[in-house]
């Protein structure tokens, strides 16, 4: 195996742990979210992000790594998002947390895994269509919300800890 | 609840971020590529080395699988590193659980497996189908994709949510009482 392989089991082995002691693999915690009952999901990805978007900006700003930006479609972001939060809903996990919900016993999650790999499959067969139409609406390329601001991105990161900072605060407020 | 349990989430959160920087140094510095966290398009990798099983002209005359390469690649060791890591995490700390059927889908549902197993296939098929369509999943759009403030990365994750809240409140609004 190559060391690009063992770099991605050992990132995932740690990634699983973590995924399973932030207690975010479970049904209850992702609906919980969406029916703002339990932020638990939110406080484990805006703290992630709030740590990631910095020291990724550093390492990049040093040349150190390269940021991957996808490019933004607005047809295929949007329409492709809100299907997705309405097999969210109705499944419970994502495609990431679905594997650790399995790992640690919930096997319903099962059924959300396979459902995803006929979804996948099924995504492969109309993308020679998608691609002549939705995957080309609103196509503005690889865009940054600094970008589009003209700003530093120090200035947007700012703005984002300022605004999970103030939703932590609510959400500790309501005990949610 | 109890302290522990009220920062666990953002501990473990934090230390997710770590791993995002990590990650992406490492495969930089070891690979020459930068690799950022991300799960949905190893769903794509596995079905099509599934169906390559039965069909491989198709697979290979296939143009999103060939765009997306049928491999065993970083981002596939990395969903199985998931259930690796996750698994032996719930059996140390003794989390452990087996479960056929969610609580709040019980109380709200019933105890039918068969139902939940339905409703569970066509979900993840529905989110699959539109996380690819999107380019990216909560990992790959939410978490990498914010975290390097990318424009189609905050427009996924508000999709993903607004009809998420949405549909679990057609679903749940009515039982009243449930959830965490």
């Amino acid at each position: 195996m190559t060391t690009e392989l063992w770099l991605g089991l050992g990132t995932g082995i740690i990634f699983g742990i973590l995924l399973q002691q932030g207690r975010v693999a479970r049904y209850e915690k992702q609906v919980g979210a969406m029916l703002f009952r339990d932020m638990t999901i939110f406080k484990f990805m805006l703290t992630a992000i709030m740590v990631g978007m910095v020291g990724l900006h550093l390492l990049a700003q040093y040349e150190v790594i390269s940021l991957s930006i996808k490019g933004t479609v607005l047809g295929a972001n949007i329409i492709g998002g809100i299907l997705f939060g309405m097999g969210w809903a109705v499944m419970g996990y994502c495609p990431g947390t679905s594997l650790a919900a399995l790992a640690e016993g919930r096997f319903h999650a099962i059924w959300a895994i396979l459902g995803m790999l006929v979804g996948a499959a099924a995504y492969a067969e109309t993308y020679p269509s998608l691609k002549e139409n939705i995957l080309t609406w609103g196509d503005y390329g690889k865009i940054t919300l600094p970008g589009i601001l003209e700003v530093s991105p120090w200035l947007v990161i700012a703005g984002f800890i300022v605004g999970f900072l103030g939703l932590f605060a609510i959400f500790e407020k309501k005990g949610v | 609840m109890n302290n522990e349990s009220r920062w666990r989430p953002y501990i473990a959160g934090a230390l997710v971020g770590v791993l995002a920087i990590a990650s992406v140094w490492a495969t930089t510095k070891y690979s020459g590529k930068g690799q950022y966290l991300g799960a949905s398009t190893t769903f794509v990798r596995a079905a099509g080395l599934a169906e390559e099983k039965v069909a491989p002209e198709h697979v290979a005359g296939n143009a999103y699988y060939t765009k997306e390469k049928v491999k065993v690649d970083w981002q596939m060791m990395l969903v199985i590193g998931v259930a690796l890591g996750a698994g032996a995490a719930a059996l140390v700390r003794k989390d452990f659980k087996a479960e056929m059927v969610p609580p709040i889908w019980k109380e709200r549902f019933g105890s039918s497996m068969a139902l939940r197993a339905l409703f569970a296939f066509l979900g993840g098929a529905v989110a699959m189908f539109g996380a690819r369509l999107a380019g990216g999943c909560p990992s790959g759009h939410g978490l990498s994709g914010i975290m390097q403030l990318s424009v189609s990365g905050l427009i996924a994750m508000a999709g993903f949510f607004g009809a998420g809240v949405i549909v679990a409140n057609l679903l749940y609004r009515k039982s009243g009482k449930g959830g965490a």
